[in-house]
């Protein structure tokens, strides 16, 4: 090694886990939707992810075009979502947060199943038709592909921002999020706003899998990009969109950095687990999160 | 200090004497499987009515208020017998949002404000449940300040911040956007400066004989809502043990001491020393809040 330290390196690695983070981010949003409506944990939410990925995948191989593609899985999305919130969660509500738990962890496999059944087991190579090469920003390399991607996600982030912030929905949202039970009591209909929820989160999942997708093959261990959020959702906080939009980008950071940092002197490999370790003495220091408000439970 | 008085003079008539806009009847209610938190409530509500539901604290009042508005379920408590009838419908098969667009309303207690929304925002969300056009909510948000001009100063600012009198206002605020027939309010005066109840009694009043809106408040300052009230109905560990109208129950002094107390110091029996506990009480909770 150098004496010198190598910043444009430096500054390489930091931007490359900056931008993988907002994809985790992304992820995580779909969590946090739900988990401020619902009080929901949706383990689903990666298969949802999957999914998407896989239907668009199948259907512009059966010869749709990209925008009929991304329509109709939008459409599907959005239908997933209302039959899992009418069929699934409603009869549940009022149920301890580990049933509802529970029934999205079994959920989770049912929709996997159902993708497989529908589409097949075979891995898909997913073109979205963005070149993924290297673009030289000031002496760094940024790979084109992630900048774009998260462009992409910061889009839907202010797409959804917008909706929340001026749409009765949106409106309606943020106070069932605020206050579930005054939201029943003065007469907000939170079946219909629990279901706008599950579609924004459909659609959430539709992106994030396109991203995901393409960048690491429509496969079964698509839906593992769950396990990704889950630190950046521990880090930022179950209930806050802005905490995870940060936590996701301080997850990507710190784990590109401490894998070519670290890595070389614990034989490399800390990529797969760094995340966890930063989630774990967050819970330890500061359980609800940068930005949450509260604990981890259904109030 | 007077204002708090139990008083004379002012009691209003009940209006005449008409179908029940809500008829609560045989009302036995549990929380989880089996916890019992109502025994027997009977209780009715004409429309133009002002009842006053008077109790200690841990008599039944808010789970009352529950079961009336169907918010039990939500938790994880149930009417386990009984019945609830609101201008006809049968209470107990109708979701808590279908009642409000009915015109049955709560307040609850505590206020519940959505804090992190403008106090405006919380004020429009009333207005959602009912799907009210973009004029309707514009039409009642007036008629809202109007009533409360503070809101209308405060209607950009965060409803967390504001100040209790504020919340309660807009709590109410907000379930009056729903235009309801009955206003059912949990605790209005909690935490209160004496004044602030006083202003928010009044303009609760007004509606009532301007609009004919009807109002079941629940009340642990019963010199207040008996001010204010045309009947009276009593809890007594989940059990409605009284039912008569508000100038008669003000003329039994005995069974005014005993139940214009809070909680379960009421052995003192004398009602100037009550309302003095009253009035340090809602002093203190005033300095404590916000």
């Amino acid at each position: 090694m150098d004496n010198a330290f190598d910043w444009t390196f430096f500054s390489e690695v930091l931007v490359g886990g900056l931008l993988a983070g907002v994809m985790y981010s992304l992820v995580a949003i779909g969590f946090v939707l739900i988990y401020k409506t619902s009080g929901v944990f949706n383990f689903a939410q990666g298969s949802m992810v999957l999914f998407a990925a896989l239907t668009f995948v199948s259907l512009t191989e059966r010869g749709l075009s990209f925008g009929a593609a991304l329509a109709v899985t939008a459409a599907a999305m959005a239908v997933l979502g209302i039959v899992v919130e009418n069929a699934v969660l409603r009869p549940l509500v009022n149920r301890p947060p580990v049933t509802l738990f529970m029934a999205t962890l079994g959920l989770s496999y049912i929709i996997e199943g159902g993708a497989q059944l529908l589409w097949g087991a075979q891995v898909h190579a997913l073109e979205l038709g963005i070149q993924d090469t290297p673009l030289e920003v000031s002496g760094m390399l940024i790979s084109k592909f992630d900048l774009i991607a998260a462009g992409i996600s910061a889009g839907m982030v202010a797409v959804l921002s917008l909706f929340f912030r001026y749409t009765r929905t949106g409106l309606a949202f943020r106070a069932v999020a605020d206050d579930t039970f005054a939201a029943l009591a003065v007469g907000l209909r939170l079946p219909r706003i629990r279901t706008a929820v599950w579609i924004a989160a459909g659609l959430v999942s539709l992106v994030a899998g396109l991203l995901w997708g393409s960048r690491l093959g429509v496969q079964f261990s698509l839906s593992l990009v769950v396990l990704k959020a889950l630190p950046v959702l521990v880090l930022g906080g179950f209930d806050s969109v802005p905490g995870v939009i940060v936590g996701g980008l301080l997850i990507g950071a710190f784990e590109k950095l401490a894998e070519v940092y670290l890595g070389p002197y614990v034989g490399g490999g800390i990529e797969g687990w760094f995340a966890y370790a930063i989630a774990l003495l967050f819970l330890l220091i500061r359980p609800a999160g940068l930005f949450g408000g509260r604990t981890l439970e259904r109030v | 200090m007077s204002a708090l008085r139990v008083n004379t003079g002012e009691g209003r008539e009940p209006s005449p004497a008409s179908e029940p806009l809500l008829r609560v009847a045989g009302l036995e209610a549990v929380y989880g499987a089996s916890i019992a938190a109502l025994h027997h409530i009977d209780l009715t509500v004409r429309p133009g009515e002002i009842v006053a539901l008077l109790g200690s604290n841990g008599a039944g009042k808010t789970t009352t208020l529950k079961a009336i508005s169907n918010l039990l379920p939500a938790q994880r408590g149930k009417v386990s017998r009984g019945e609830i009838h609101f201008d006809g419908h049968d209470v107990l098969k109708k979701s808590p949002s279908a009642l409000a667009r009915l015109g049955l309303v709560q307040v609850l207690e505590g206020r519940h404000c959505f804090r992190t929304l403008s106090v405006e925002e919380n004020l429009i969300t009333g207005g959602l449940g009912r799907s009210s056009s973009r004029r309707e909510i514009a039409e009642d948000l007036e008629k809202v300040y109007a009533i409360f001009p503070r809101l209308k100063e405060k209607r950009k600012s965060r409803a967390g911040l504001a100040s209790g009198g504020e919340q309660q206002m807009t709590a109410i605020g907000r379930a009056l956007m729903t235009r309801p027939r009955l206003l059912v309010l949990d605790e209005p005066s909690m935490g209160l400066a004496p004044l602030t109840v006083q202003a928010i009694f009044k303009a609760l009043a007004e509606l009532n004989e301007s609009a004919g809106l009807a109002i079941l408040v629940a009340e642990q300052n019963a010199a207040v809502a008996l001010r204010f009230a045309h009947r009276v109905a009593v809890i007594e560990n989940g059990t409605s043990v009284v039912n008569e109208s508000a100038a008669e129950f003000r003329r039994r002094s005995d069974v005014q001491s005993f139940y214009l107390g809070g909680g379960a110091t009421i052995a003192s029996g004398e009602a100037g020393e009550v309302l003095l506990q009253q009035q340090q009480i809602s002093n203190k909770s005033a300095h404590s809040t916000f």
